[in-house]
This record gives structure tokens, sequence and C-alpha cells, in this order.
């Protein structure tokens, strides 16, 4: 039986980030909790902060769970996490402009070329061309596990879009209207400057070619998408336009967006879709959500794409192992941050091992995302665990695996009460011409008892994260 | 402003005030069937379903008409595109689209409107139609007031005044074709005590018979009310009013942008026209066909005002 670390506790003590916390959780009875939860969803769902999981069918406006027990760091912790985060931003960008330049750490045998360069997620449109203040990843967010109260791991970086940050924001603004009183008590870090570091971010990027205050949108596939809500609130926080690519065109050197007054130039667009839907031109065809030319444009420094296309390469789950290596190489530094140790089964010791030991691992898709296509050996039955074998046998490529982490818990409220439910988190690293990161992240909290998938679309819901001032 | 955006705006307009028009001809069919009448309700009903503009549509799918059904249709349907829940589903889906330019109590309105339209039609059975009825002018005037009250007297709020006029306009029409349609079957109706008392449900139903009643006074004729929803810029439904609306919007996006388009001209035009007008002119031309002729002249400008501000392509 694995023992999971309870960030509450130290053995029987309560620890210090979490004091108050405890007088707040006793002080609290099931039914005023049930009335502020009722009353947090009630909120939630009239902003209308939804969530909609493809292929599930059903309520198109299900909700994410919000939980309202807080998941705390100290100043210390976080002063640590800060600069494990902000170290990998710096070394997975300088792979980018490295692996889409030179490629000197592939000439230096420190990754092995067909991992970079016959990485479905390479980029040959964009080999030769540096972006602006050399970055490819503007928004990097990379999720963080605990196992212990000084041992973080990352789990994977997401370098194109990562989605989330509105639950951060939000939790924040929820736990504010319906808790005053613990903000008083505590004195937790603001989270409420990302919105304006994130449009600093993204004018600092802007093109050689823009010479006023840059013209910035963000480029959404659409009110379909699941995360639409978070687009469009972004949108609104920074005061930019919210465009699809049907609102976008080239004209000779530049894009422009169709207004009421006439076309108006574009200087920054933070995407988000993916790569393949840019440009039907240059990736696509078929694509219905392109802007016909824009990679053009992006190659002859009209207009800055934010993340950069081809920036997908450096979050690949094969890349993954090496990034402690990028650490090394690019900054002269070790890393800060941890790797989970992890087998890749494309090669064929890892393999024999990962097939021996699949009921005690945790198998993943190298492009998979969303909690989707995975194996949690511990949590599966022989039979799920014997189709999972003969996937992996099938194209071994195409997994890794890693040990099951014992993922720590924080209390969360559950029908019967007060329960352990296992977290993760995903702060937000910014990148351009200064790299930024607000105190805090999204909280995943995997709400379902024993489950140690925190993703949305497998049952998972959200928390506020504080960072306590020091 | 991007040409998307003020699209979704002027069709969040438009699909509040197409909710409002469904439930209003519900209203109106109510009442009639309520009246003795030599025609009996069969026809009636049918009528109504020809004067809110998608009778085929519910002819494929129930067949004969029945009072029943069209008020499913007119009210529940999601196969009816006008129909109260698909029109207030659309406008709220528009104004998902375009939060960002929406202020909360916009937002909240339109869609506190559309979750409680899903717990009405999950009981459904248990609905009475007048409370249905007023429930959407409820929530329209909800809508509605958010927008007066909250949002930037910029471009967008000319959008969205601009979707609710000329909808307006179209609605006002089309319910006093009702009125050619149900309430004179035949010539020899025209000018009797039963001729009155339907033009007066019209009224009722535009919730106008008190504000009638204070503009004119005396007796009811026919000639008193075409001119009071057609020609009367103090009757908040009549035709000049949306038109007149409608301009005064145009002319403000014309002066805030420093441009002029072809809308500008289409709806002065248009304008000018009904400026010009007696009741004795409308008469002479026929209530039925000048009405024809207002809708299509208004769907017309309302195709030069997409093109040029809300396609995007100029």
């Amino acid at each position: 039986m694995t023992t999971y670390f309870n960030e509450m506790y130290d053995g029987g003590q309560v620890r210090p980030p979490y004091a108050r916390l405890s007088d707040w959780m006793a002080s609290m009875p099931a039914d005023r909790r049930l009335e502020k939860q009722a009353e947090a969803e009630a909120l939630f769902r009239r902003i209308g902060i939804t969530f909609a999981v493809y292929g599930e069918g059903g309520d198109p406006d299900r909700l994410i769970p919000f939980d309202m027990f807080p998941r705390v760091f100290t100043g210390g912790e976080w002063a640590k996490l800060e600069r494990g985060i902000k170290q990998r931003a710096r070394a997975l960008n300088a792979f980018l402009v490295d692996v889409y330049g030179r490629g000197e750490i592939v000439r230096a045998g420190r990754i092995p070329a067909h991992l970079v360069y016959q990485n479905e997620a390479f980029e040959r449109a964009v080999v030769g061309f540096v972006p602006p203040k050399g970055v490819y990843s503007h928004i990097v967010g990379i999720d963080i596990v605990r196992t212990g109260p000084t041992d973080f791991y990352v789990l994977e970086d997401n370098c194109r879009t990562p989605s989330g940050v509105s639950y951060m924001l939000e939790s924040r603004e929820m736990m504010m209207r319906m808790f005053p009183d613990l903000f008083r008590e505590n004195r937790i870090e603001p989270v409420d400057r990302y919105h304006e570091l994130l449009r600093r971010t993204l004018a600092s990027v802007a093109p050689a070619k823009c010479e006023r205050d840059p013209t910035i949108v963000i480029l959404t596939p659409g009110h379909y998408n699941s995360a639409y809500y978070e687009h469009s609130f972004l949108a609104d926080l920074m005061g930019v336009e919210l465009v699809e690519g049907a609102d976008l065109f080239v004209d000779g050197a530049f894009v422009y967006m169709r207004t009421t007054q006439g076309p108006k130039r574009v200087d920054v667009i933070y995407r988000r879709i993916d790569d393949a839907f840019i440009d039907p031109l240059c990736f696509r065809p078929d694509s219905m959500l392109g802007i016909p030319g824009l990679m053009d444009v992006y190659r002859s420094g009209g207009v800055t794409i934010c993340s950069a296309p081809g920036a997908g390469v450096a979050d690949d789950k094969a890349v993954y192992t090496y990034v402690p290596e990028m650490v090394r190489f690019y900054l002269g530094e070790e890393p800060i941050l941890n790797n989970v140790p992890t087998w890749k089964c494309a090669e064929r010791d890892d393999l024999g091992h990962v097939l021996a030991n699949l009921g005690d691992l945790v198998v993943k898709e190298v492009h998979g995302s969303g909690g989707y296509g995975m194996l949690v050996g511990p949590k599966s039955t022989k039979a799920e665990i014997e189709e999972f074998r003969a996937r992996i046998v099938a194209d071994p490529g195409n997994y890794i695996a890693q040990p099951t982490l014992a993922l720590s818990t924080t209390p969360t409220f559950v029908e019967e009460g007060i329960a352990p439910r296992h977290v993760d988190l995903r702060p937000y690293c910014l990148v351009g011409e200064k790299i930024e990161l607000v105190p805090g992240g999204m909280t995943r909290v995997a709400l379902k008892d024993g489950s140690l998938v925190v993703n949305s679309s497998q049952g998972g819901g959200v928390k506020d994260t504080w960072v306590l001032a020091e | 402003m991007l040409s998307r955006t003020a699209d979704n705006l002027y069709w969040i307009a438009r699909y509040m005030e197409r909710a409002e028009t469904a439930a209003r001809l519900l209203e109106v069919g109510a009442r009639i069937a309520l009246l003795p009448t030599a025609v009996g309700y069969r026809s009636d009903w049918d009528s109504l379903l020809r004067a809110s503009g998608n009778a085929t549509g519910y002819a494929a799918k129930y067949g004969v008409p029945d009072q029943k059904a069209i008020e499913s249709w007119l009210f529940f349907d999601r196969d009816n595109p006008n129909s109260v829940a698909a029109c207030l589903t659309a406008a709220r889906e528009n104004g998902r689209i375009v939060r960002t330019a929406l202020t909360t109590q916009v937002w909240d309105a339109l869609n506190t409107a559309f979750q409680e339209m899903r717990q009405i039609t999950a009981r459904r059975d248990k609905a009475e139609l007048s409370r249905l009825t007023d429930w959407v002018m409820k929530q329209a005037a909800m809508v509605r007031g958010a927008i007066d009250g909250t949002i930037l007297r910029n471009d967008g709020f000319n959008f969205l005044n601009i979707g609710y006029y000329l909808e307006r306009g179209d609605a006002t029409a089309r319910l006093m074709d009702v009125k050619y349609y149900v309430l004179l079957p035949r010539a020899d109706y025209i000018g009797t005590g039963l001729d009155n008392d339907q033009w007066l449900m019209l009224l009722r139903a535009l919730g106008a018979h008190r504000a009638f009643h204070w503009a004119y006074g005396g007796e009811v004729t026919s000639a008193k009310i075409a001119h009071f929803l057609i020609l009367n810029p103090q009757s908040p439904r009549s035709l000049i009013t949306c038109v007149a609306g409608l301009n005064n919007h145009l002319t403000r996006l014309a002066k805030a942008y420093g441009r002029e388009t072809p809308a500008q001209a289409a709806s002065a035009h248009l304008l000018a026209g009904l400026e010009g007008l007696s009741t004795d002119h409308i008469f002479d031309e026929g209530l039925h066909e000048f009405l024809t002729r207002f809708i299509s002249e208004s769907a017309a400008l309302g195709a030069v005002i997409h093109d040029a501000y809300l396609s995007g392509d100029m």
C-alpha cells in the first residue's frame, strides 16, 4: 500500500501554510459548505465558464467542478518552483531556436537526430527562421506533481497553447468573493497581473516591421472549441479582438482583420489553434480554419505568431526526457526541477522493462494529451492491461512509460465531508523580452477517490492555488 | 470592431425581438381562439402559421393545423428556427461568441433566459400559454433594459439597435398581416363590430391598446389603427418608428466612422417613402399588398446593411 504525502499534514501536525485553513475547515458545518458550493456553481454558470468535453455528448454547458478547499504553497516552496520553471522555459526556447537553426545539440550528440528531425511536430516550414527576440514558446505551461515535502517532478511541458489559465484567475475571483475573510487572515500573493503581463509579453515580440503600438489579437478555432470561454476571457481582459480564421486575410506583406471600418493591420497573433490549421497553403489544404498566405507574412517578418509554428517539437513526450540535457547544454546549469524517470518504448531495453512491469507503470501516448489513451497500471484490470500491451507491441514508438508517482493529496470537499484527493499544478510561464511568472497556477484535483488522473476530461476539478507572502 | 462581432450583436437583437414576436403571435392566436367566430379555429391557426413565415416547416412535421401542435411549434420546437426556444438559444449563442463586446448584465440576461427556457422545456406539459408569453416578454425586456442601461454608446450599440428596429418593423408588419389573413375572412365584415373587436385584439397583443386610446380617443376604426401601427411616430412599434430608428443608428454609424455606405441611402429612402404616406394611400394599395411590399423592402435593406458592415468584404 502506497502512502501519499498529504500537503496539509506533517505526521499528525498541521503544516504551517495550512494552519489557518485548519480552523476554517473545522468551522464549516456541512450545510454551510453545501450552500457555498451551490453559490459557487451558480456563479460559474452565470459567468458562463463551462467546459465541453470532446465526444462525450451530454450537457454542452457542463461546468468544470470547482473545489473550494485551496491548495497552499509557502513563499519558500514557490521561490524554488519559480526558479525551476523559468529555467526550464529558457532551455526549451533555446532548444527550439537551435533545432530550427544549426542544431548544435544534435551535432553534440546530446539528443538523437531522429527524435527531432523525424518528429511529427518538427516544422520544416520554419527551418532557418528566428522569431522576434528568439522566442518560440511564449506561454509555457509546465505540469508539476509533488510526492513529498521537498520533492517536485515535471510531468510534462506544454509549449504550444496550454489552456486552463482562466481557471487560475476565476478560481481566485470566486474564492475572494465567497470567503473574503480568508484573504484577510492569510497573506496571499495576487495573480491578477497575469493578463497585463501576457499583453506586455505579446507586445514585446511584435515584428520588426511594426513601428507603432502593436495590434494584438487572439486567434480561436471558434465557439465550439472546449476552451472558447478562456479565449474570450483573455481577449476581454487584455482588451484585444478575439478573431477566427475567416476574420483575417493576407494582403501583400501584412495580415489584416475584417472590421466594420474596413481592413485593420494585425501585428501579433496569439493563436489558440494547432499548427496544422494556421495556413492551408502551407500545412493542410483541407483546413477551413487557417489564413491562406499567413506563413509567408510570418517568415518575412510582417506578423508574429505566438506560440511560433514548430514549437511543438519541444513538448513532445519523447523529447521530454532530454529537457534536463537541454538545461545543461544551453544554460550550463543543473536542472532545478526533476523529470519523472521515463522509459521510451521505442528503445528495445526500455520496451522490455515496460512490458514486464505494466501493472506498476503509467503508459502514455507520445502525442496524446488530455488524459486520453493512457494506462494507469495499478488502477487497471488485467484485461485492460493486456489490451494495452497489444497496442504497445503493435506500435512501440508511440508510447512512453513512467513509474506510478505517489501524487500528493490536499484536503478536498467531497460528498462525505473532507477527504484527501490527488492534485497536480500547472503554472504559466510567460516568455518575451523578459521571463515572467505570476505566483500561482491551475491546481487540478482528481475528484474520484483513489484516482490519479486529474484531467478535467476524466472527472478532474480545479482549486485555487495560494502562494503565501513571506 | 470586427465585422463578425457586429454581425453577432445584430443577430442577438434580431433573435430576441423574433422570440418576442413568436410569443405575440401565440397571444394573438390564443385570443382569437377564445372568440365566437363563424370561421372556426382551424383556419385561424393556419393563418397564424402563414403570418409567422414558416408554414411549410410546420406542415412537413405535423400536417394538419392543431392548436396544441402550433403552440408547441411556435414556442418549443427547435426544428422551427423562429420558435421562442430556437431564438433564445440563438441569441444566447451569438452572445457567447461576443462575450467580450457585452456587459456582464447583458450576458446575464441572455444566459438567464436561455437557462430558464431549458427548465421550462423540461416541464412543458405544466406550462400555461399565457404565462409563457408573459415570461418571454419579460426576458426580452430584461435583455433590452440591460442593453440600454449598460452598453457603451459606441458602434456595437448601433448594431444592436439596427438589429432590433429591423426585426421589429418586420414583426409589426407580419402581425398586422395576421389581421388580413385571420381577422378579415370576408369583405363584408369590414367596419362591423366584429371587425373592431379583432383590431382591438391585435392592439392588445402588441401591448398597445391603452396607448392607442390615449393617442386617438373616440371610436376604434381600422384607419386609426392602421395609422397607429404604420405611420404614427409616437407608437413604439409602428413601421415609421422602426425605420426612423434604423435610419438614426445608421446615421450615427456613418458619423462615427466618417464614411457613408449604400445602407444610409437605402434607409433614408425607405423612411422618406413612409413619411409621404397617408392611410388612404395604404388602403388604396391594399393593406396586405402594402405590408408585403414593406416586408420585402425591409429585407432588402437588411441585405444592404449586411454587405456594408457585417460581411467584412469591402
